[in-house]
């Protein structure tokens, strides 16, 4: 291939025509391999966005963002060799000049051309199929007017949505799920004789079925869609069959396939396949040897390939052979997973036992809804194909074994783990080196081995950044993680978690260590737990311990021993700041508060000289308190009804809320009353990082409750929960955990979220990664919070009723106890004197502390506005 | 005061060439564990005060360092966490700032994390200063805890 002369001093110019996942790949490809900056890439993508990713788009209905879908690192975008033109379409290609022309009117310059174009969504020749209210399923775009229509639907009629999903492939059932997720009541169907025909054999098929019967999805096998008929408004309204039946509707989504979008190879005089898709060569470069095409678009092998994997390995091997090398596609590995929330799928390798002489192994329990089976060569042994149905918990570790010898009897890897008759097949398992264990980004075991052995990674983590194993469907990473942790056992790294020098354990160890031993002293957890009875904590260990005794062993911030252990903020029950004095902020759960509430905090304000600001939280924060005046100020605040906002604590701050139903037009709950119930329930739960929650009274979203860690949103039916929302330096949306809970199953759900929480997360580890870190993600959070599949429930329920029942504001009991008290004094040989060094200026009307360079070159002295001896007591 | 039994708790001797005794507190007075800020006779630094941070351990001994924190110039370190550390296979008594969490050395005043950041000027390490507990009756409250200062400063 041209362009592969590394002395040129002029890079060369490729041109990528389409921005989908697999061109996404190939820049990436690019930039990593070509350390010689002999190419240049743009990227002409017609839609308005980077690449994105496809295979995640149900997702998009099931709380993830468009941006969530992003792919890889957005600096790839930024890199000066890589130029993205979004909503920028092709639509030419002159050979001879070597250029392609924009429907913008812009002409590009190549020496080399990809075709990246992929494909579109097929749309069967039904008459009707241009109606408003049908829909194809393939990019964000469709996505997001699909969920449209559905949400009009549903303001418009009285009873459920009823949709129709033409087509029982992987797509349609992913479809359907959507549309059920949207609150449509689905009807999925399906031509052929069973579902994901193309994929899974008849006795899966009908496992299948009954799954997905079984989430309340209805199927219509062996049925011909012959026409889609307008209702009055002119809009999709009944389906009509071949059989003579018919379907009442209100949307339509058709999943009948894809199609190459060849058109501009096709034009430019390039070989087309009969069923469509620019033909290439193993090298993946059409006749033209200036243009490659790659991905879905590309006829390789006789076949275009709607999977992300082959067209990955296709864009590596185009920038392998751009850069000189002489990569061949070996082949297309078609297995394929199911996304589908509550039905597993798995299809791999010869499903369908068409191998000559193979013979099927196969295990089946229709009461459980599971169907599995092996195809095996005639020796019965070697591993051919699969197809898993019900539980496809086996199918990570079996498919890398494809063509290979399976160790002992191929029947013990069908049997449900436990079953003693499995002897443990699966966790026999030794994957050889070759094996291929990420087949999306083609990483064998051997790599993520050698990312332990080699390249000194000590979690998956690393070896996701180091392989790229597991970062795109993810699938994977239970086998990932199997394999790191056993090269690590090997090469003799213990992987230390340890708290600090002296606990070896992490947080959530020590968590359930302390709670088994039923420990409620510092004392008694170093003694029994540390490294050296001997020694006493320090700044890490003791803020994790009170903390943790907390939850398990209620009792005030400044009991006894506890006060010792307490970091400042806790100690003196206020945030410090850069000076050293603190800010004081009173609890105003649901940000209400009442007026005479206000006049008090301005008075305390206006009396103490403090700079007065309003949080992000819907309360009031007070700032430039000294240490001394606290007890002074909580006095005054106590006695107007208010009580500590925990604001200092790694803690659950507040409860945000917008108006709700109570006042606003749009509202469908009572917002404020809920979030008045969460915050008075959870008020001084001490956590390992704070807690935030939020809840609005609509899908619109008033309270940004999607950007806390616990977000609840109101539906007719009673609201939804998000979890794993965060602001700070890495911002994330919160993700769905349930919906239309009732104010009951509300309040169990999150009870359970933030005791789990509070249980096994790392020090000052926040919602989102630990939801990340949890084995199964958001998926293992809701198995254990939501379906108690730990068994763990009611005594979350009970740890939690033990903080309900045992709080009290810590300020109002400080207050009562001389003893307590005496840790406010300024100087242990001057209790009321303030810090002498302190110095404010004016500005916009408040104090803000004197910098640096005021204090220095003041004359003669600092300008002090309402500095410590200004204030007027009451 | 009388003549007294006076207990050194100090592990370092003075660095001082005279030393002047102010006393500050009781014994009793000092939580341990738990820092506590004393405001001395400082005629040589700004605004004629010195900021002494003191620590009571659990064995008794008294511990005094700056309280002003060289990293974010406030007088804040007789907040912070008191904790050990090993230093050279040995268990050190340590302060940390509650503001940014760099770690000190209780008994030689050096900065043992600098927690990524720079100190606002100098080395980051804490003058130290001597204590003694002077016990003046049966019923003294633990003793008269003393620091002393630099003799030569006035």
């Amino acid at each position: 291939m041209p362009g592969s002369d590394p002395a040129r001093d002029t890079p060369q110019h490729l041109v990528v025509v389409g921005g989908g996942m697999v061109a996404h790949r190939l820049v990436e490809a690019l930039r990593d391999r070509d350390t010689d900056g002999t190419w240049d890439v743009t990227v002409l993508a017609e839609e308005p966005r980077a690449p994105y990713d496809r295979v995640a788009l149900t997702s998009y209905f099931t709380g993830r963002d468009p941006e969530d879908l992003a792919l890889g690192d957005a600096a790839l975008w930024a890199d000066p060799r890589v130029r993205l033109l979004r909503g920028e379409a092709v639509v030419g290609i002159d050979r001879e000049a070597r250029t392609v022309s924009t429907a913008a009117g812009r002409t590009f310059a190549y020496d080399h051309l990809v075709l990246a174009t992929g494909s579109n969504a097929a749309v069967p020749p039904i008459p009707g199929n241009d109606l408003p209210g049908v829909f194809v399923y393939r990019t964000i775009d469709d996505v997001a007017a699909l969920r449209g229509w559905v949400e009009e639907q549903r303001a418009r009629w009285d009873r459920p949505v009823r949709g129709a999903v033409i087509g029982g492939g992987l797509l349609g059932l992913e479809a359907a799920g959507a549309l059920q997720h949207l609150g449509a009541q689905p009807t999925i169907i399906q031509f052929g004789s069973h579902l994901m025909s193309a994929q899974v054999d008849l006795g899966g098929g009908h496992a299948l079925q009954r799954l997905i019967q079984g989430l309340g999805l209805a199927v219509r096998c062996d049925t011909a869609t012959s026409r889609i008929r307008a209702n009055r408004r002119g809009t999709a309204g009944r389906l009509d069959f071949a059989d003579g039946g018919r379907l009442d509707v209100d949307v339509v989504v058709l999943a009948t396939g894809v199609r190459p979008r060849d058109e501009l190879g096709r034009a430019a005089g390039l070989e087309v396949a009969a069923r469509g898709g620019v033909v290439v060569d193993d090298a993946c470069r059409t006749a033209d040897p200036h243009v490659s095409a790659v991905g879905e678009v590309a006829c390789i092998q006789g076949a275009c390939i709607g999977l992300v994997a082959p067209g990955y390995a296709m864009a590596e091997i185009v920038v392998d052979r751009l850069l000189g090398g002489s990569a061949a596609f070996p082949g297309a590995d078609t297995a394929t997973k199911l996304k589908l929330a509550g039905v597993d799928v798995a299809s791999f390798g010869d499903a369908f036992g068409r191998t000559e002489g193979s013979l099927e192994v196969v295990w089946a329990d229709p009461v459980g809804g599971v169907y599995k089976k092996l195809v095996l060569a005639d020796d019965a042994r070697t591993l051919l194909g699969g197809v898993l149905v019900g539980d496809a918990s086996a199918y990570t570790a079996l498919r890398p074994m494809l063509g290979r010898e399976l160790p002992g009897d191929p029947a013990a890897f069908l049997l449900p783990e436990g079953d003693p008759a499995a002897g443990g097949g699966l966790a026999n398992l030794a994957l050889p080196d070759d094996a291929n264990v990420c087949s999306c980004n083609n990483v064998s075991a051997g790599t993520v081995r050698a990312a332990v052995t080699e390249h000194a990674c000590t979690d998956v983590a690393a070896v996701k950044a180091c392989t790229r194993a597991g970062t795109t469907c993810g699938s994977c990473l239970p086998l990932v993680k199997k394999l790191v942790t056993t090269e690590l056992e090997r090469a003799g790294v213990t992987v230390s978690n340890a708290l600090c020098e002296h606990f070896d354990l992490s947080r959530a160890q020590l968590y359930d260590a302390v709670r088994v031993a039923g420990l409620t002293s510092f004392t008694d957890v170093l003694g029994r737990f540390g490294t050296d009875g001997a020694s006493r904590g320090c700044d890490i260990c003791k803020p994790v311990v009170v903390s943790i005794l907390s939850t398990l062993a209620p009792a005030h911030v400044l009991d006894g021993e506890r006060a010792t252990l307490q970091d400042t903020n806790d100690h003196l029950m206020a945030n410090m700041q850069k000076d050293g004095t603190y800010s004081v902020v009173p609890r105003m759960p649901g940000g209400e508060v009442t007026p005479e509430g206000l006049i008090v905090i301005g008075e305390i304000a206006r009396d103490y000289g403090l700079y007065t600001k309003l949080t992000g939280g819907q309360r009031i924060d007070m700032f430039g308190a000294r240490m001394e005046q606290l007890p002074d100020i909580w006095r005054r605040l106590v006695d107007a009804g208010f009580e500590s906002g925990q604001a200092y604590g790694k803690s659950v701050r507040m409860v945000k809320s917008c108006v709700g139903s109570t006042w606003c037009r749009y509202g469908v709950q009572d917002s404020v009353g809920m979030a008045v119930r969460l915050e008075l329930r959870y008020r001084g739960l001490r956590s390992p990082h704070k807690i935030k929650l939020g809840v609005s009274g609509c899908a619109r979203e008033c309270a940004e409750a999607r950007s806390k860690d616990v977000g609840i949103i109101a539906t007719e039916k009673g609201w939804n929960v998000y979890v794993g929302g965060n602001g700070g330096f890495t911002p994330r949306h919160a993700r769905l955990l349930a919906e239309d809970l009732d104010d009951d199953a509300l309040i169990r759900t999150v009870d359970r979220f933030l005791m789990y929480y509070v249980r096994t997360a790392d020090r000052l580890q926040r919602t989102a990664p630990w939801v990340d870190d949890v084995e199964g993600g958001l998926d293992g959070v809701r198995a254990v919070v939501v379906e108690d599949s730990l068994g763990i429930g009611a005594d979350l329920d009970a740890q939690m009723a033990l903080h309900v029942g045992s709080y009290e504001d810590e300020w109002r009991a400080t207050l009562e106890d001389p003893d307590k008290l005496r840790r406010f004094a300024s100087f242990v040989n001057a209790p009321d004197t303030a810090d002498p060094s302190l110095a404010y200026v004016a500005e916009r009307g408040q104090v803000r502390p004197a910098s640096p360079d005021e204090r220095d070159h003041a004359v003669p002295e600092p300008v002090l506005v309402a500095g410590p001896s200004l204030e007027v007591r009451r | 005061m009388t003549t007294l039994p006076v207990t050194e708790v100090a592990a370092e001797a003075p660095a001082f060439s005279s030393v002047v005794w102010v006393s500050v507190c009781r014994f009793d007075d000092l939580v341990p564990e738990r820092g506590a800020a004393a405001l001395l006779p400082g005629p040589d630094s700004p605004g004629g005060h010195v900021q002494v941070a003191l620590v009571r351990l659990l064995d008794g001994r008294v511990l005094a360092v700056d309280n002003h924190d060289p990293f974010s110039g406030a007088n804040v370190l007789s907040r912070g966490i008191v904790g050990w550390r090993t230093v050279d296979g040995r268990p050190v008594p340590t302060l940390s700032s509650p503001l940014h969490k760099q770690v000190f050395s209780l008994e030689t005043g050096t900065c043992l994390d600098t927690a990524g950041k720079a100190p606002l000027g100098g080395s980051g390490d804490l003058r130290t200063y001597p204590v003694r507990v002077v016990h003046d009756g049966q019923d003294d409250a633990g003793g008269l805890v003393q620091v002393g200062l630099p003799g030569d400063a006035r």
